[in-house]
């Protein structure tokens, strides 16, 4: 009976702070009920910069000055050669991709891009209009 | 006289009527074959290009204006519509024989396609573009300031009347369906297509 009695206590006790805790917990979605709708955050262009952006450290794979909404990276095909090929880039007064990617895993030097760095938006990003969201004093490796 | 009029006024008239029916009947069953529906009720369209297409900003844009297979495929004005549609019967053939029934062989056969639609489109001028495009009514103070340079010659060749130098696909492949591999060099080494584009190059 005496321990009947301790284990609804104990009982209370643990669903009393529990219901407390529930209680603080804040949702990612802000104070908003759930059958409500979101707020729709800012809509924001990607940045078209001339002469592009400038590097935050020495080998930074440059940014992306420009929309490429209308390029395709396909097994086939990749769209940003059509400017920036050791071919095109002069024609179309684009820069061309850097010596490094012309090598592949073994070291040699290919006349194309290398299948290895054929995914260009791993690494290369296009930029929005977006301040930081707490002040920064980073200043880039010039 | 009158006997001949009595014999002449229902052959005039069932001629008439027939000749409405007729060709009314065919021009239907023609517009019928023009439509975004009719192509893509064949796998092939469907599951491949059309697919594509859907990416691009002939399908969706600013504006909300959209082009359809037909809108850049199939010519405008009616002899030119018919001799496409005649050319087309081709297609049927290799319809019933599937040379490009799975997605692997549509691939194989990519740049043969493109290359054949780039041809007709260099050899008409991009007629079918130039039926939404003009160069009259390019404002090119609203185009980026590399579009803008490119287009500028043209725009006057355009304005001054002159035989244009290059035409809308020579730069413009690729823009409403994936381009196959190797389309660079195939281009160069075409007589038809690499005609004119070493002009581009200054």
């Amino acid at each position: 009976m005496k321990k009947l009695l301790e284990i609804l206590v104990i009982g209370v006790v643990l669903s009393a702070v529990s219901f407390n805790s529930s209680a603080e917990i804040k949702s990612l979605r802000g104070p908003v009920s759930l059958d409500d709708e979101s707020e729709m955050f800012d809509k924001r262009k990607l940045v078209k910069q001339k002469g592009g952006f400038e590097r935050s450290f020495k080998i930074q794979p440059p940014l992306i000055p420009h929309e490429t909404e209308k390029d395709k990276i396909t097994l086939q095909t990749n769209t940003c050669m059509k400017c920036h090929s050791k071919k095109n880039h002069e024609k179309e007064k684009a820069p061309e991709i850097g010596e490094s990617h012309y090598v592949d895993r073994d070291g040699n030097v290919l006349e194309k891009l290398s299948t290895r760095r054929y995914f260009c938006n791993q690494c290369h990003a296009n930029q929005v209009d977006a301040q930081p969201l707490v002040d920064n004093e980073f200043a880039g490796a010039k | 006289m009158a006997r001949l009029f009595r014999w002449l006024t229902p052959t005039l008239i069932t001629g008439i009527i027939l000749g409405v029916a007729l060709w009314g009947g065919f021009n239907w069953a023609l517009e019928l074959t023009n439509t975004e529906e009719f192509c893509i009720s064949c796998h092939e369209m469907e599951a491949n290009v059309y697919q594509e297409l859907q990416d691009t900003i002939h399908w969706s844009n600013r504006t909300g204006v959209r082009a359809t297979c037909p809108d850049c495929h199939v010519p405008k004005e009616w002899i030119h519509k018919v001799y496409r549609k005649i050319k087309a019967s081709n297609e049927l053939y290799h319809k019933i024989l599937g040379t490009i029934d799975t997605p692997e062989k549509f691939e194989e056969y990519r740049l043969t396609m493109a290359m054949s639609e780039w041809r007709r489109m260099k050899q008409t001028n991009s007629r079918e573009c130039r039926n939404c495009h003009n160069f009259t009514s390019m404002n090119l103070d609203k185009q980026d300031e590399r579009s803008a340079d490119r287009h500028d010659p043209h725009v006057w060749d355009a304005v001054d009347g002159k035989e244009p130098s290059l035409t809308c696909i020579d730069c413009h492949k690729g823009i409403a369906h994936s381009l196959p591999g190797g389309w660079e060099e195939a281009v160069e080494k075409d007589p038809i297509l690499s005609e004119g584009l070493e002009l581009d190059s200054e």
